[in-house]
């Protein structure tokens, strides 16, 4: 009975559980700091650099298919691409179509 | 104001929030959703284990976490340690938030419940829309969207859990790149304080060479340390125009 369960009670305590601490947590710090205080500015910098820090590991180091492409590819088509997006005006829509279309152009022709 | 019209006005915002569905932050995520059915599926979860993970965890860095460390044998422990390891980002993304969403009057049970559906695509819908909508409303707005793209996700993951192995890998690959340069543009174009374009450069740079460094502990030190050091080249910029301006009085 708890062996064909196991699994969800895995995944409650192991996943829900390991994450909703974090923020619960978040939500009684946050509740804390004012709009304007000192304190929101560095929690707003750490939030920043941690999920860029994610989505930069996204493009050095990918998972699955990504990860059989060259690292230049993606570095290159990701770094022009945010360079194309910052010079435009900083549409997203550009910001997101041209990394992509860069990158399908280098696997297409590179063959990877 | 009669209760009446502020009600209305409550539903209104909460359908406002709903349509954020159809933007392109939400399209992008269902599409990497896709990719997580897949994994999910070659890693031998069954649909039901899958759908009851999505809707646990709502944040697809701890749900891969999960599924790798289940896969590896790991004990109940080690998987915990492991997803609750990369998941202390939460803390500073749902405590940036929080402020801005809550009014005086807001109860903590509802900011707990509305933190659940804080994973990053939210946060950057939640930083770059939430000062557009009247303060009063901005939670109503926020669970609009984050409850629906939450269901709607794990709606995906349930859809997709067996008809995705039939798409040709580089599809899924290219696919996958759309969530970080998607990232990239949209924290970029929202970033309105200095201080949050100085972080953001320093969690680029940091976050792969910590990588390389210090595997297990390099999203938190690039963020911990990272955002620091922003948060301090900041302060000092803005204290350095702030004597500018008094010497020129």
């Amino acid at each position: 009975m708890i062996a064909e369960y196991w699994t969800f009670i895995v995944i409650a305590v192991a996943g829900f559980l390991a994450t909703d601490i974090w923020r619960w947590l978040g939500v009684f710090t946050g509740n804390r700091l004012n709009e304007d205080s000192e304190a929101l500015y560095w929690v707003r910098a750490v939030a920043t650099s941690l999920v860029m820090a994610v989505t930069a590991k996204l493009i050095v180091f990918p998972n699955g298919t990504l990860a059989g492409t060259p690292l230049w590819l993606r570095v290159g088509a990701a770094g022009i691409g945010f360079a194309v997006f910052v010079a435009t005006g900083r549409k997203v829509g550009v910001g997101v179509a041209v990394p992509m279309a860069l990158l399908v152009a280098g696997i297409w022709w590179g063959g990877f | 104001m009669s209760p009446v019209s502020d009600d209305r006005n409550a539903l209104s915002w909460f359908f406002t929030g709903m349509r954020g569905l159809l933007s392109l932050p939400a399209l992008i995520l269902l599409t990497s959703i896709v990719g997580f059915s897949a994994f999910a599926l070659e890693s031998g979860l069954t649909r039901a284990e899958a759908v009851f993970m999505s809707l646990a965890i709502w944040a697809l860095p701890a749900q891969v976490i999960l599924v790798g460390s289940m896969a590896s044998g790991a004990n109940i422990a080690a998987c915990f340690l492991a997803v609750t390891l990369s998941s202390i980002r939460m803390m500073p993304m749902v405590a940036s938030v929080v402020p801005e969403m809550r009014t005086r009057r807001t109860p903590i049970w509802l900011l707990l419940i509305l933190s659940h559906f804080i994973a990053i695509t939210s946060w950057v819908f939640a930083i770059t829309t939430l000062r557009n909508v009247p303060r009063e409303y901005r939670a109503v707005y926020f669970a609009g969207f984050g409850v629906t793209l939450t269901l709607t996700g794990t709606l995906v993951v349930g859809v997709f859990y067996d008809i995705v192995s039939g798409f040709p890998p580089t599809v899924a690959g290219v696919l996958f790149f759309l969530t970080p340069v998607y990232f990239n543009a949209s924290i970029w174009a929202s970033a309105h304080q200095p201080v949050v374009k100085i972080a953001f450069v320093m969690g680029v740079i940091l976050g792969p060479t910590l990588a390389l460094v210090t595997p297990q502990f390099d999203v938190l030190c690039a963020g911990v340390g990272g955002g620091t050091v922003a948060y301090l080249i900041d302060r000092a910029r803005r204290k350095k125009k702030h004597v500018g301006q008094g010497a020129g009085r």
